[in-house]
């Protein structure tokens, strides 16, 4: 019967029609839970109390910097909810905010959730889950595990190839070097020796000829100081915090010690280190880094940094410039802006990982110059570039060229 | 005696709490435990996993409550016990294989030996310089698990992951629901076995310490030895929960185990009603969710908020969910009346 056959064959086109003009949206538009056509959740876990809340402004930052995304269209015209918990840095707080996040609030991913203990406690739980934990706050070496851990995402160059690269420097300029180290007694401190020693390989026993570490509830390190002097070391690895490694500088100016002192880059800031030591205490101490400080002078009229400038003045004018942890949060949150763009309309939590993966050489605004992010299937350090820096007058000096040292967690 | 000392012991005397008042009746028993059993069936894994800690930390307030509101001696060194019962569980689940359930009973004992040593020293102390001596073991633990000599044991800073048991002979529940059930079943366990030590013989031993120690001697109470036993019991209690804890969490390091956890404790047994056993859930409730409403209220305030919050329940009602349980029950029986 031709009727019957022509009206089949009308269906047929018809649906054909209906499958061609929806199947690849359908296809295209993808969405876990925590992702739909007008928002993206994200969850954070911060100390905004407690021990470590000075380190509450990375979650203040990032709030401001996904308001101006917001602001500004959104991502992909999907708006950003950014949910912030307190975990007053104790793990089994930290647990229970992940869950709340995961199976309560249903975000998409967990993001820069800060300190070493609390993203212990939860990363199996996150790879149990297959929810990702990305691009954590922490220097750990061991976030860089994509095979046992293939939801869990470092973001900074980590501990161990810093000083790997002191290590390295110090092979080459200073082969018959006595050196003294002063570590923070914790994870941190310890992640730090590690690298240095791996770093000097078979000639770390002879070479550190003093080894001293400090406990974070010590009112002052200066005892510390002298015994390291006492050993005759002529090169010194300051691996402390903020508070202490200022008191380290002006401890060694006043006991007329001189050695080559390195620095680490947790403790670069000037505004919160070298100012209160005294810029002439800090002359020819060498550190490194990677991103830009904003208290130091020769960024004044760099384009990142009248970005920065410009987008606090707008989203967070309460924020004080001088903190080197607002650069640190404005910087990781392009990245998982830059992460959630690539995803496009597939924003599951499969691809954010993918996406997570294979960034390629991409510069975030704030960064030095050099500095790019790259990530790979078997490689989740995103950062891992370094340069030299050496205190001259009133400002860091860059010298050598762009090091890397990557290490595995 | 110096006049001084006489202060200082007198205000640190607990109130008398009679025997008969420690406890709920049957009827509200029941109706708060068929709750606690009822409710995991229809909630998400989230608020069971909430629940479980509820539990865990109410079992450690009782503990403080035992020590506290039965013999009259205060502690602000639980979270040592916690952690020391935690990590007990978590090394020897972790190191030795051992299976969860077993690791408890042995963290209660570790606990309890502990307990009862420092409870030697202890006695010599009264009051506040009772509360700082115990203090001091709460700010030395984190330290002490950070030891290099234990890190192969410990984890050190890094911690020790510990790994969350799926329910038995292929129950159809998550692991959340079972280790919420398996807790349950410990705490009340614990709760009869606590509230019946405080009926018998040595609980009045340990209240009559309370009330007045030189009466309790005359009457031919040991009173050292059951100063130093109501430590043990107290430790002991906090290592299963501290135990416990760890196997909920999955994960134990130093820095979960602060002084902040031991005041936290105290907190709980304040607002529960000091002696008022029955209001360790009601504090362990305060001390896990009032945190998280101030932060609701606000994130750069919470601190502030959950001040003022504490604040208004001690001014507003001094005993703690005790003082409000007996305003209702006198309510009820007006009602009744009417």
């Amino acid at each position: 019967m031709p009727a019957i056959h022509l009206r089949l064959g009308a269906i047929s086109a018809a649906l054909a029609l209906l499958a061609a003009t929806t199947s690849p949206s359908a296809a295209q538009k993808k969405y876990d839970i925590g992702a739909s056509d007008s928002e993206i959740k994200i969850g954070n876990i911060m100390p905004y109390s407690g021990a470590a809340s000075a380190y509450g402004v990375i979650g203040k930052t990032e709030e401001a910097y996904f308001r101006k995304i917001n602001a500004e269209g959104g991502i992909n015209g999907r708006k950003i909810t950014y949910i912030s918990y307190d975990d007053a840095y104790t793990p089994p707080k930290t647990v229970e905010q992940a869950r709340k996040l995961v199976e309560s609030d249903e975000v998409l991913l967990i993001f820069n959730s800060l300190g070493t203990p609390p993203n212990s406690a939860i990363q199996k739980y996150m790879n149990q889950k297959k929810v990702p934990q990305l691009f954590v706050a922490t220097g750990a070496t061991k976030w860089n595990d994509p095979r046992e851990f293939p939801w869990t995402m470092g973001w900074q160059p980590n501990y161990q190839s810093e000083s790997i690269i002191y290590a390295k420097y110090i092979l080459k300029n200073k082969p018959d070097a006595k050196i003294a180290v002063l570590y923070q007694n914790d994870d941190y401190g310890k992640d730090y020796l590690k690298g240095f020693k791996d770093g000097l390989g078979a000639k770390a026993a002879s070479m550190i000829v003093a080894e001293d570490s400090y406990e974070v509830t010590e009112p002052t390190i200066d005892s510390h100081i002298v015994r390291l002097k006492a050993s005759g070391a002529d090169v010194f690895f300051n691996i402390t915090t903020p508070k202490f490694a200022a008191q380290a500088i002006k401890k060694n100016a006043e006991l007329n010690w001189h050695p080559l002192h390195f620095l680490n880059n947790v403790s670069g800031s000037i505004g919160s280190v070298i100012k209160p030591a005294g810029f002439e205490n800090a002359q020819d101490i060498i550190s490194s880094q990677y991103f830009k400080d904003p208290t130091d002078p020769q960024w004044k009229t760099d384009k990142a940094m009248i970005a920065w400038n410009e987008f606090l003045d707008k989203y967070y004018p309460e924020a004080n410039r001088a903190d080197a942890s607002v650069m640190y949060a404005y910087i990781v949150s392009q990245g998982l802006v830059h992460v959630l763009k690539a995803c496009g309309d597939d924003l599951t939590r499969e691809n954010v990982m993918k996406q997570a993966a294979s960034i390629r050489d991409y510069e975030p605004g704030g960064l030095l110059p050099g500095v790019k992010v790259n990530t790979s299937a078997t490689d989740f350090a995103p950062l891992s570039q370094l340069q030299l820096i050496r205190f001259k007058g009133q400002t860091w000096e860059r010298f050598g060229e762009i090091l890397s040292g990557d290490v595995g967690g | 005696m110096s006049a001084a000392e006489e202060i200082v012991t007198e205000a640190a005397a607990v109130e008398a709490v009679p025997k008969r008042a420690m406890t709920l009746g049957y009827g509200t028993s029941l109706v708060v435990l068929a709750a606690l059993i009822l409710i995991p069936l229809f909630v998400k894994n989230f608020i069971i996993f909430q629940m479980t800690m509820l539990l865990i930390y109410a079992l450690a307030v009782m503990a403080l409550n035992i020590l506290t509101g039965g013999s009259g001696q205060f502690s602000l060194g639980q979270s040592a016990f916690y952690a020391v019962g935690a990590y007990t569980s978590a090394i020897l689940m972790e190191h030795a294989g051992m299976n969860y359930a077993l690791t408890l009973p042995i963290a209660g004992i570790v606990c309890f030996g502990f307990g009862f040593l420092f409870g030697q020293p202890a006695l010599r102390l009264s009051g506040v310089y009772l509360a700082l001596a115990t203090f001091a073991l709460a700010t030395a633990m984190p330290q002490l698990l950070k030891l290099g000599y234990f890190e192969h044991w410990t984890g050190g800073v890094q911690g020790l992951v510990v790994t969350k048991p799926d329910a038995p002979f292929g129950l159809p529940m998550s692991q959340d629901m079972w280790l919420y059930y398996f807790t349950l079943a410990v705490s009340i366990g614990i709760y009869i076995a606590s509230v019946n030590l405080l009926r018998s013989r040595s609980g009045r031993a340990f209240m009559a310490i309370r009330d007045n120690e030189i009466a309790a001697s005359a009457m031919g109470v040991d009173v050292a030895l059951y100063k130093t036993l109501a430590f043990g019991v107290s430790a002991g209690i906090t290592g299963v929960a501290g135990g416990l804890g760890a196997i909920a969490v999955q994960f134990v390091a130093p820095d979960g185990y602060t002084i902040q956890l031991a005041i936290s404790l105290f907190l709980g047994m304040v607002v529960g009603g000091v002696g008022w056993l029955p209001g360790s859930i009601v504090g362990s409730a305060f001390i896990i969710f009032v945190p998280n409403i101030a932060e609701g209220i606000s994130k750069g305030l919470s601190g502030a908020v959950f001040g003022v919050l504490l604040f208004l329940v001690i001014f507003l009602v001094p005993h703690g969910a005790r003082q409000v349980a007996i305003v209702a029950q006198q309510l009820a029986a007006k009602l009744k009346k009417n």
